[in-house]
């Protein structure tokens, strides 16, 4: 029998408890994402549409909440009845004693609008020019099956506004302010060269916008006849139709296609209804984007600190001061840094660009208000400290040997550090990059004051010239949970929404830690078997 | 308590005994004629006669308070291979740093006195150390090749100086590989680390990076040290061959291998240098009785 003391002094005691904490940390990481991963992936999958005997009539819809009685309370029963332009709102709880006659009605159907939110109930009629195509049975069918032309049409109404009319409008834009300047300087010659070019491009406007409006006019000849479970009815162009949906008679391949086409919609495409539906992927493409400008301005600005810091700088009370500094920035509070944003990048260094280089936009500010450059400086700011310490360390590891038979074969000090100490210091270095990246994807609060908005128009990289458009305001996915979860008008509807939106930030600072960490894995590889 | 002193002889020594056998290169790098087992290695009359390349004059070395060289004169001849022996803390590896002013990484040192490579005091006011060291080759006593392939450890030298041509690159990579003796076995998997290499092929590639750029000295800090006996004899051979073309100066802490690889022998011990002269003599027929009793292994 093993003695206590003795077990004690082997160390079992700290072996065993150490091991416990780090079940206990896996445990708590591995639920937290398993939660969050449950609650927004069961989302997406059809669920059945109940219909029942209300106190105030039939009622029909999904049910998504159930309340056990307790105290004085009665049990309650929460229905997702949809239909919210004639309800007027999305949920319901009832008495679950109050209902009676449960049943899942054939042909009851889920329509995804792409106005307010869902409708449930049933397909009457589909219609073209008013005239009925098909009715009964059959209309459900026949709406699935002409599903597809009229989104392929409302991708042509989009694309044509957001693309071709839009080029057209920044070209006006720009030649309006030309004009400005041409009137300005008297210069008569350019002002009629410019104007008979704002007459072409209003011809060409006018011949779009005539081509539109006959998009339009097509699109909205087809429509489905809907009524709710209460009997009221409702035309509704089928343009206007993302998804139609008729769970109790689909079979679990159909709707696990159901399922993907959601989850595809959710990844790739433009949110709608004030974010509470469609997609994400402006959020996920302004986050990918403003992690790698900020990775692009904080990596270099914190390794030349840190190697001025640890190699050129001479050891004194200065050095240790600053290196102090530094270690205590990273600890100040984000939102700090974003006030300093705001004042110093957004309205000093914004507000003299915009003076300098675009006075005749003024009092439009160009780069004078939030953008996207701004707030990846604020957060590389926020993320310097990080690189600086990472690299300090890496560089303490490259061996003082290889060092001086750089130096013993007549390289300079900085042709040692280019060649020799920086390439050796690389796997560390890509550490504190990793963890810069982690940090900085997840920041929220400053993003807030230096340029993140709740839906931008267009995205900071694009097909117009120049392309990349730092000015521009973007969206982020951590203050896409916060608006989705906190300031929209529907948060019940919008919740399983923060969930995905959650796990998808998990993910994309998933994938980007990946690709730091499998390039850290080749560079070590290449260098062969550094301490890093 | 009474204490003996350090230096105080046993009464009944004896005579040291002529070494032992040791694996001796078979061939000697000077005349190439066999080398018989036994032998010390031979020095021909002409290097004997050969102008001085490093000249050592009464050299001293401060590091802060602490005086770690004292009043050192050594001339190492060109095309010969210089042993500096002695105890652990002795000075010789800071003498081998003072000559291509690796000190001066240190802070401070304070010297007096002169060095001369190939005639120029390189301590002279003046002088541009990264000159200086491309002058000179160094291998340390831990192999240190760069994280880098086994082609560019070797090219580095030649980089650093603003080399770009690769073909003059290719042709020094291979003339260092080949003197270093390590082209057959690395030709196939230049671009590989050189960090992958075993231990005796690394000290071997050092060599090669210091070769590279034809330096008129080449100094080596117990460069066998971490390597085990057979790694051992390939360097020792190589040493030998490259005293044809190299001046070299090596720092050991093995007296077998300063009798086999060198033509002088110079023995210091705390700072002080006590006895330099022709190997074969230091080791048969040595002046100072200090000298006698390091390399009999009475202390040390």
């Amino acid at each position: 029998m093993m003695n206590l003391r003795d077990w004690w002094r082997r160390g079992s005691a700290f072996i065993w408890g150490s091991g416990a904490l780090l079940t206990l940390s896996l445990v708590m990481i591995t639920g937290l994402v398993g939660y969050i991963a449950v609650k927004g992936l069961g989302y997406f999958w059809p669920r059945p549409l109940v219909q029942v005997q209300g106190p105030e009539g039939p009622v029909l819809g999904e049910v998504t909440g159930r309340e056990p009685a307790h105290g004085g309370t009665p049990a309650q029963i929460q229905f997702r009845v949809g239909n919210r332009d004639l309800y007027g709102q999305d949920f319901r709880w009832f008495k679950e004693a109050e209902i009676s006659g449960w049943q899942t009605p054939s042909g009851a159907v889920l329509v995804e609008r792409m106005e307010y939110g869902a409708f449930v109930g049933f397909v009457q009629a589909l219609q073209r020019d008013g005239q009925p195509v098909a009715q009964g049975p059959g209309a459900l069918v026949q709406a699935r099956k002409a599903l597809p032309d009229a989104r392929r049409l409302r991708d042509r109404i989009q694309a044509m506004e957001k693309d071709r009319i839009g080029s057209v409008n920044t070209e006006m834009e720009a030649l309006r302010v030309e004009l400005r300047q041409a009137e300005s300087a008297r210069d008569a010659e350019t002002r009629a060269r410019l104007e008979q070019r704002q007459a072409q491009l209003q011809a060409s406007y006018d011949r779009l916008q005539a081509e539109l409006d006959h998009l339009r006019a097509e699109s909205g000849r087809t429509t489905v006849l809907l009524s709710s479970v209460d009997g009221q009815t409702q035309e509704l162009p089928l343009a206007g139709v993302v998804r139609l949906v008729p769970s109790n008679d689909l079979g679990v391949l159909g709707k696990t296609g159901v399922y993907l086409s959601r989850l595809w919609e959710f990844v790739w495409g433009d949110p709608r209804e004030s974010n509470t539906e469609g997609g994400i992927f402006p959020a996920i493409f302004g986050t990918v984007m403003m992690v790698l400008i900020m990775s692009a301005m904080a990596v270099p600005l914190g390794v030349l600190a840190a190697l001025f810091l640890r190699e050129y700088a001479k050891q004194g009370w200065v050095v240790r001061a600053v290196r102090i500094a530094v270690n205590n920035l990273a600890g100040v509070p984000s939102i700090v840094f974003g006030i300093f944003g705001l004042g110093f990048f957004v309205y000093t260094v914004g507000g003299s660009i915009d003076r300098l280089f675009y006075p005749e936009r003024l009092p439009t500010p160009t780069y004078g208000t939030g953008g996207i450059l701004w707030a990846s400086l604020t957060l590389a700011l926020l993320t310097v400290p990080v690189v600086i310490v990472a690299t300090e360390e890496a560089l303490a590891t490259v061996p003082r040997s290889q060092r001086e038979a750089s130096l013993a074969l007549g390289a300079t000090k900085w042709q040692t550090m280019r060649q020799v100490v920086l390439p050796g210091a690389m796997p560390g270095i890509l550490t504190g990059l990793i963890l810069a990246m982690a940090r900085g994807a997840g920041e929220v609060a400053p993003l807030m004051l230096t340029g993140v908005v709740k839906l931008a128009p267009s995205m900071p990289l694009d097909g117009t010239f120049p392309f990349l458009h730092l000015d521009r305001k973007f969206m982020h996915l951590g203050f896409h949970i916060y608006d989705v979860g906190f300031q929209s008008p529907n948060s019940e509807a919008a919740k399983p929404m923060v969930f995905m939106t959650a796990l998808l930030l998990l993910l994309v600072v998933l994938v980007l830690n990946l690709a730091a960490l499998n390039l850290r894995r080749k560079l070590r590889a290449r260098l062969g078997g550094s301490t890093f | 308590m009474h204490l003996e002193p350090l230096m105080e002889l046993d009464p009944n020594r004896s005579i040291p005994e002529p070494l032992p056998d040791l694996p001796l290169p078979a061939r000697s790098a000077v005349d190439d004629r066999p080398v018989k087992p036994g032998d010390l290695p031979l020095t021909d009359a002409a290097a004997l006669d050969a102008p001085p390349m490093v000249e050592v004059g009464a050299f001293n070395l401060h590091y802060g308070n602490k005086q770690a060289l004292h009043d050192i004169n050594l001339t190492v001849r060109k095309n010969t291979v210089m042993a500096l022996i002695g105890p652990s803390g002795c000075g010789k590896s800071t003498l081998l740093r003072s000559i291509n002013r690796m000190n001066d990484l240190i802070d401070g040192i304070q010297i007096s006195g002169s060095v001369t490579v190939g005639g120029q005091d390189i301590y002279a006011p003046g002088v541009d150390v990264i000159t200086l060291r491309k002058r000179m080759g160094m291998v340390f006593q831990k192999s240190n090749p760069f994280p880098k392939s086994i082609f560019e450890n070797v090219a580095y030298g030649l980089r650093v100086q603003g080399e770009k041509d690769k073909a003059v690159l290719e042709e020094a990579v291979e003339r260092s590989l080949m003197a270093a003796g390590l082209w057959d076995e690395v030709k196939d998997r230049l671009k590989d680390s050189g960090l992958g290499l075993s231990g005796g092929q690394q000290q071997r590639l050092c060599i090669a990076r210091a070769l590279a750029v034809k330096p008129e000295v080449l100094l080596m800090d117990e460069p066998c040290s971490a390597l085990d006996p057979l790694a051992t004899s390939r360097i020792e051979e190589l040493i030998f061959e490259l005293k044809r073309d190299f001046t070299i100066v090596i720092v050991t802490h093995n007296m077998q291998q300063a009798a086999r690889v060198s033509d002088y022998t110079s023995f210091f011990w705390l700072g002080r240098l006590i006895e330099v002269g022709l190997t074969e003599k230091l080791f048969t027929n040595p002046r100072e009785r200090m000298t006698e009793d390091y390399i009999s292994g009475r202390f040390g």
